[in-house]
């Protein structure tokens, strides 16, 4: 399996590359708008949507202020309901913890619930080098992992495929791990579920160990929360004897109430349901009932950097709902895998940089440029992360990153630019050049624009990356400033100028 | 009231005829507009490059050229969100306190030109005259980061003459983004051509926003494709007049 994005290209290369892909093109613009309207309908229905998202965001940000008090309360409450806790500073140290945890147990296969913070951490691949198989029973992370494919969608991780190429994937791949596809089997999505349904029963009443993470902790009660549609979260949760949750420290929530939020804002903005099908909440071990030994490993791994950063620390807000995902229009047409990670689209080129740092890693360096800065994602945020603002302040710490190296072409395009603003005088002369360039240009092209304007067709590069595709007018003969002097003297040449 | 033209860099260069438009706009309202020349650009394109350092310069230059009016009118929604939004953060990188309190001074006065129209004089119906099918783009930071919402469209809807044509995923980005066009073109194309696709649907002749970057990236599409659609600034639609056209 390859559920890593190591060595993928930066992102301009990587759009370029999805964006030929036509049966993916048309796959994600069914998809996104498909949720995109399911999502805009059940948030209309909501009067006090704003007062929801904002009360969200302002939750969030007081627990991040009180982060460190709130995760001991949380070791305790857990630690008192019979839970074991362990701290990992890393991707290493988690997936060592339970890795451990699984040895001990003498398992060689778990069930897992959909989890973001254990696909961050490439635990699945860290168990295989164990020997210990890691089997995915949310639908779509499924049919990621027997694709032998990358996710690429936080919510829909097979947003990707078509139905299709679903039947194929389960025809082809599910004997090789399990109960094989149904002879026959079609495409209409009830048979694929139900393939689906056969394959995982089998999984799930043999696992002794269960892997998942958490949409909420609460630090009050020591209850972890996992919302899912589908019930194969419930299985996992409530039939192995043993449970073990990654949790990143930024999912703890104060107060059993601040739910009340939450589950409101999450189905919503996530699957466009009113609720979402299945909530389960457990708090550490109940005797007789559910895994009888219950592990909680608290994730850092980047976050407590994020934190530090004052204008990056409102990513950790997110509650992974994806709708910034489904209404991106940059998402919509390169997909996930054009981003390089498990968290992908508008949220992903923020929190990758964030979490992992800039100036180091050259695809982490190109995600906060690949967003048209339209704001889409803020608009739709359940949490009011705004993405615009910390997309702009990542570039400047890119840029920042850098500034101490040899220029490249565009610090120096800048920097000249930027010179040229300094100062009106500058920028008048450099308008009467590009007056006569236009000039010149008129002499050797003939190219009109609709409408009438002459125009420019293809340029070398630099410019080729704008010209290739798109014409540009040609610069015309006189600048608004020039035209301003001469009209201002004409009028000073008159008594009355006539003017309204 | 002290009015200043915040004209942009891209239309003082390249279309020049918008800032026309304004000025012949504003007279035609009573309003005497001023263009102070020693301004350049808001800095936008630095800033949202990440070239903070680079921005402070230009910013510093715009607070100069613009002080003492009351109002600064500019024919672009993303200049006008740039100023407004961004210029307290370029003051921020400055560390310069004088520089912080001359870009409070100057941020909250400048309106993109339909909230000026509409907000500042009052007026939806400027007593324009434009007899063509049109359909309307509204763009995004003038949607999104100014709130803008309806205004242009009410103002086109007062003109004389004109056939408005809704714009089929109107609030959808063009794919435009600044230097994302060239830094991510292959994308901000494919976002183009859904938008290009989209105005052809409308069967107008004619595509109009309130911001010429956005219009110079469609319309470039729209020419390359020989669709033979035009592009205008929302300023020279209000601009036109039955005499004049």
């Amino acid at each position: 399996m390859t559920a890593t994005f190591v060595g993928m290209p930066a992102f301009p290369e990587a759009a370029a590359r999805a964006l030929g892909d036509t049966q993916l093109r048309q796959n994600l613009a069914h998809a996104t708008a498909t949720i995109r309207a399911k999502r805009a309908n059940v948030v209309a229905e909501v009067d006090a949507w704003e007062e929801l998202r904002l009360a969200g965001a302002a939750i969030k940000d007081n627990m991040l202020r009180r982060l460190d008090e709130n995760l001991v309360q949380l070791e305790e409450s857990l630690t008192a309901q019979g839970a074991v806790v362990h701290w990992a500073r890393d991707a290493a140290e988690a997936c060592r913890i339970v890795a451990e945890i699984a040895k001990s147990h003498h398992v060689d296969e778990v069930v897992k619930v959909k989890s973001m913070a254990t696909q961050e951490i490439s635990l699945n691949e860290a168990l295989a080098e164990e020997g210990i198989a890691a089997w995915e029973t949310d639908l779509a992370e499924l049919i990621v992992q027997l694709g032998d494919d990358l996710p690429s969608h936080i919510l829909v991780p097979a947003i990707h495929r078509n139905r299709a190429e679903i039947r194929e994937i389960f025809r082809e791949r599910m004997g090789s791990v399990g109960r094989p596809a149904p002879e026959g089997l079609s495409d209409v999505p009830a048979e694929l579920a139900a393939a689906a349904r056969l394959h995982l029963r089998e999984k799930f009443l043999k696992a002794k160990m269960a892997i998942s993470g958490a949409n909420f902790a609460i630090a009050e009660t020591g209850t972890l929360v996992v919302v899912e549609s589908e019930g194969n979260g419930r299985m996992c949760l409530t039939l192995p004897e043993v449970l073990v949750s990654v949790v990143g420290i930024e999912k703890v929530l104060p107060t059993w109430g601040d739910l009340d939020v939450f589950l409101q804002l999450l189905p919503r903005s996530s699957t466009g349901e009113r609720m979402n099908p299945y909530t389960s909440m457990w708090s550490g071990v109940t005797p007789g009932d559910g895994p009888q030994e219950v592990h909680v490993v608290l994730l850092d791994n980047g976050r407590t950097n994020v934190l530090a950063d004052e204008v990056g620390r409102q990513a950790l807000r997110c509650i992974r709902c994806s709708a910034c995902l489904n209404v991106c229009p940059v998402y919509e047409r390169t997909g996930g895998h054009a981003y390089g990670s498990v968290y992908p689209g508008p949220i992903g080129a923020i929190l990758n940089p964030l979490l992992r740092g800039v100036g180091v890693d050259k695809q982490i360096d190109s995600l906060p440029y690949a967003s048209s800065l339209c704001g889409a994602c803020y608009e739709v945020c359940p949490v009011r992360i705004n993405i615009p603002e910390v997309l702009v302040d990542l570039r400047a710490q890119v840029v920042d990153a850098h500034r101490s190296q040899a220029p490249k072409a565009e610090a120096v395009a800048m920097k000249s630019t930027a010179w040229i603003f300094s100062d009106s005088r500058r920028l008048r002369l450099a308008e009467r050049g590009s007056s006569i360039a236009g000039a010149v240009l008129g002499k050797v092209s003939r190219r009109k624009l609709p409408g009438g304007r002459g125009a420019i067709g293809r340029l070398p590069w630099p410019g080729s990356s704008w010209s290739d595709a798109r014409d540009i007018p040609r610069p015309p003969a006189e600048s608004f400033r020039a035209w301003w002097r001469r009209d201002q003297s004409k009028h000073e040449g008159r008594a009355d100028d006539g003017r309204a | 009231m002290r009015v200043a033209l915040m004209v942009t860099c891209i239309n003082d260069a390249m279309f020049p005829d918008t800032g026309k438009a304004v000025v012949a706009l504003l007279r035609r309202l009573g309003v005497d507009v001023d263009f102070p020349e020693a301004q350049t650009c808001c800095a936008q394109p630095m800033v949202n490059t990440g070239y903070l350092d680079e921005a402070v310069p230009v910013v510093r230059n715009f607070v100069k050229a613009f002080d003492g009016y009351d109002a600064i009118v500019t024919p672009s929604g993303s200049c006008a969100g740039s100023v407004r939004h961004q210029h307290s953060i370029v003051a921020a990188r400055s560390k310069d306190p004088a520089l912080a309190e001359a870009v409070a001074a100057t941020s909250p006065k400048t309106y993109e030109l339909s909230e000026f129209l509409v907000d500042v004089l009052g007026v939806e119906d400027v007593g324009a005259y434009f007899p063509h099918r049109v359909t309307y783009h509204p763009t995004c930071h003038s949607l999104r980061m100014l709130g803008v919402g309806d205004r242009p469209w009410r103002l086109l809807q007062a003109v004389r003459g004109i056939k408005l044509e809704r714009l089929p995923a109107a609030e959808e980005c063009c794919g435009f983004g600044g230097t994302f066009a060239v830094k991510n073109p292959d994308t901000s194309v494919a976002m183009g051509s859904d938008k290009a696709r989209h105005v052809r649907e409308t069967g107008a002749e004619i595509l109009v926003a309130g911001d010429n970057s956005c219009l110079m990236h469609i319309g470039g599409l729209l020419s390359r494709q020989r669709t033979g659609v035009r592009t205008m600034h929302l300023a020279e639609i209000l601009a036109s007049v039955e005499e004049a056209s």
